[in-house]
């Protein structure tokens, strides 16, 4: 068994796959839908793949439609992430989580925040309230 | 969250499936942010997009038979009026999916009102007053400039919150997170309703938080203040700012503070708003070959002044000029249109830029004043460079921009 780290539910189900980390926000948006690409001008995981990943990023930007509607797009190709782990929800992006049925976390101690790379497989364990590095 | 009867009542499907779906999204959003309860409103806004996204959460709400108790207005798709079947590049699918989303939000009960600055005329809160908006525009403009509480609700939130009535408490709807915790020192010389644009795009510097803004004019426009909030929300996450000594809850900068110390301090000078406008430009050879405004619409007073200045002369472009049908209608009782068509220009109503109905435009240079309006058509391959409204009304006459 991996490391395992308390979590608080946003958007409920459970999910393992690969990390791919950001500190910089994310527009859902400005993602690729064909394969799940990180298409932001400057962002710093422009040309990244986020497709049936567990993405690590701060929180959510944009206007209030960009969320569920980018989720939508990427859905649509079988692209969205596996599951969200977020250090600073807001509305839109919860809401766009919960209607798109993507598993969400946050509150999550510092030491996972430190420890976690991306390449690491993750489970998000939103139902049960835990996160594991395997 | 502890729910009253109704509300229960609601979640268990006593009124239907719709609202018994729209009642559990708003209750995983609610215990998402610890709210404690939920609180009725009699005002929504809903940030229609017209985007597949938004017809699939429509139509599924129509499926299972929402309908809005309080009837919310709607923001933009593009106006089926207006752009006729055989407008360049508009495809039946397209019609079809604009006819859909007309459709669902007439089901559900929605106003029709097609316009994404309703805090400007036809859906104004009172101060205090708890409601439910989105269209990040919007959350900024109520809450700071009209003291009303919104939280930074989403399209599909919102409109939850029109089917339910209500909205968990959380966040801006309390006291105590509606204090400043940023204070931005505006040093840069806010000439006009562009700088504001370009203020709201400091996203970066200014940092996460609730930000109060000393040195600002003494007097703002409503104009500027729509730039202000709609920027604030693409460059950064931001429901409500204080301007000290302009807006109710900030009559000095203590109050705005709450009597704390803030978490940090920003100065931003005329050179941040320079450097901003200059990086944020797609990259061109001077010419253009359109010029669109109205994002967020602009004003009966925007249309005016764009006329005043067009009036017997010819554009050597196209320009676009976005506005509420309010607006659309005043301007042709009032002779703007024509002179504004004669010039080359259109009035377009009820309409936005991130729709399919400007495919046209796709590889070619547009110039307009807001970096929202260049943001997100973007990704559809229109490309665009920035300008005060100006040096936009001069490019459009001479076809290049200085």
């Amino acid at each position: 068994m991996g490391k395992r780290f308390a979590c608080h539910k946003i958007s409920e189900g459970c999910a393992t796959a690969e990390v791919i980390k950001t500190k910089e926000r994310i527009m859902f948006y400005q993602v690729r839908p064909e394969d799940g690409m990180m298409d932001e001008k400057d962002h710093e995981i422009r040309g990244k793949i986020i497709a049936k990943k567990v993405l690590i990023f701060p929180g959510g930007k944009g206007s209030s439609v960009v969320q569920q509607d980018g989720l939508y797009h990427l859905d649509r190709f079988g692209n969205m992430p596996s599951a969200l782990i977020v250090s600073d929800p807001d509305p839109v992006l919860v809401a766009g989580a919960i209607i798109m049925e993507i598993p969400m976390v946050d509150r999550i101690d510092q030491e996972f925040y430190d420890t976690v790379k991306d390449g690491d497989q993750v489970t998000v364990n939103a139902d049960e309230g835990y996160v594991e590095i395997l | 969250m502890k729910l009253n009867e109704d509300q229960q009542a609601m979640l268990d499907g006593k009124y239907g499936e719709g609202a018994a779906y729209a009642m559990k999204i708003q209750v995983g959003i609610g215990e998402c942010f610890d709210a404690e309860r939920m609180v009725p409103i009699k005002r929504a806004h809903v940030a229609l997009s017209n985007q597949a996204g938004d017809l699939w959460f429509a139509e599924k709400l129509v499926a299972a038979g929402a309908k809005c108790r309080v009837a919310p207005t709607v923001n933009p798709g593009w106006s089926l009026e207006f752009f006729q079947k055989g407008w360049p590049d508009l495809t039946d699918a397209d019609i079809e999916h604009m006819q859909r989303t007309d459709n669902a939000y007439r089901t559900l009960g929605a106003v029709l009102s097609y316009n994404c600055t309703p805090y400007v005329a036809t859906n104004v809160p009172n101060f205090g007053e708890v409601c439910a908006f989105s269209e990040s525009s919007a959350p900024p403009y109520v809450n700071s400039v009209w003291g009303a509480r919104t939280n930074r609700e989403s399209a599909n939130s919102a409109l939850c919150a029109a089917v339910t009535g209500c909205v968990p408490e959380y966040g801006l709807l309390l006291d105590e997170n509606r204090k400043g915790d940023i204070v931005v020192h505006v040093e840069a010389d806010m000439k006009s309703a562009y700088e504001y644009h370009c203020l709201g795009m400091m996203g970066d510097k200014i940092g996460e938080g609730l930000p109060v803004f000393v040195g600002l004019p003494k007097v703002i426009t409503p104009e500027a203040l729509r730039n202000f909030g709609a920027q604030l929300n693409t460059s950064g996450a931001y429901g409500m700012y204080h301007i000290v000594g302009f807006t109710p809850e900030a009559p000095d900068l203590e109050t705005a503070l709450g009597g704390k110390k803030p978490k940090h301090e920003v100065v931003i000078t005329d050179k941040d708003l320079k450097d901003f406008a200059e990086k944020f430009s797609d990259e061109n050879d001077g010419k253009i070959d359109f010029a669109m405004f109205g994002c967020p619409h602009f004003t009966l007073e925007e249309t005016k002044y764009i006329a005043e200045h067009l009036e017997g002369k010819k554009l050597a472009v196209p320009m676009y000029i976005l506005v509420s049908s309010h607006a659309a209608q005043m301007a042709d009782r009032m002779g703007l249109t024509k002179v504004l068509n004669d010039a080359g220009a259109d009035v377009v109503p009820d309409s936005c830029p991130d729709q399919p109905v400007w495919h046209f435009l796709k590889g070619k240079t547009g110039v307009t004043e807001s970096p929202k309006c260049a943001y997100y058509p973007r990704r559809r391959g229109l490309k665009f460079v920035l300008r005060d409204l100006d040096g936009c009304i001069e490019a459009a006459l001479t076809g290049e921009v200085k």
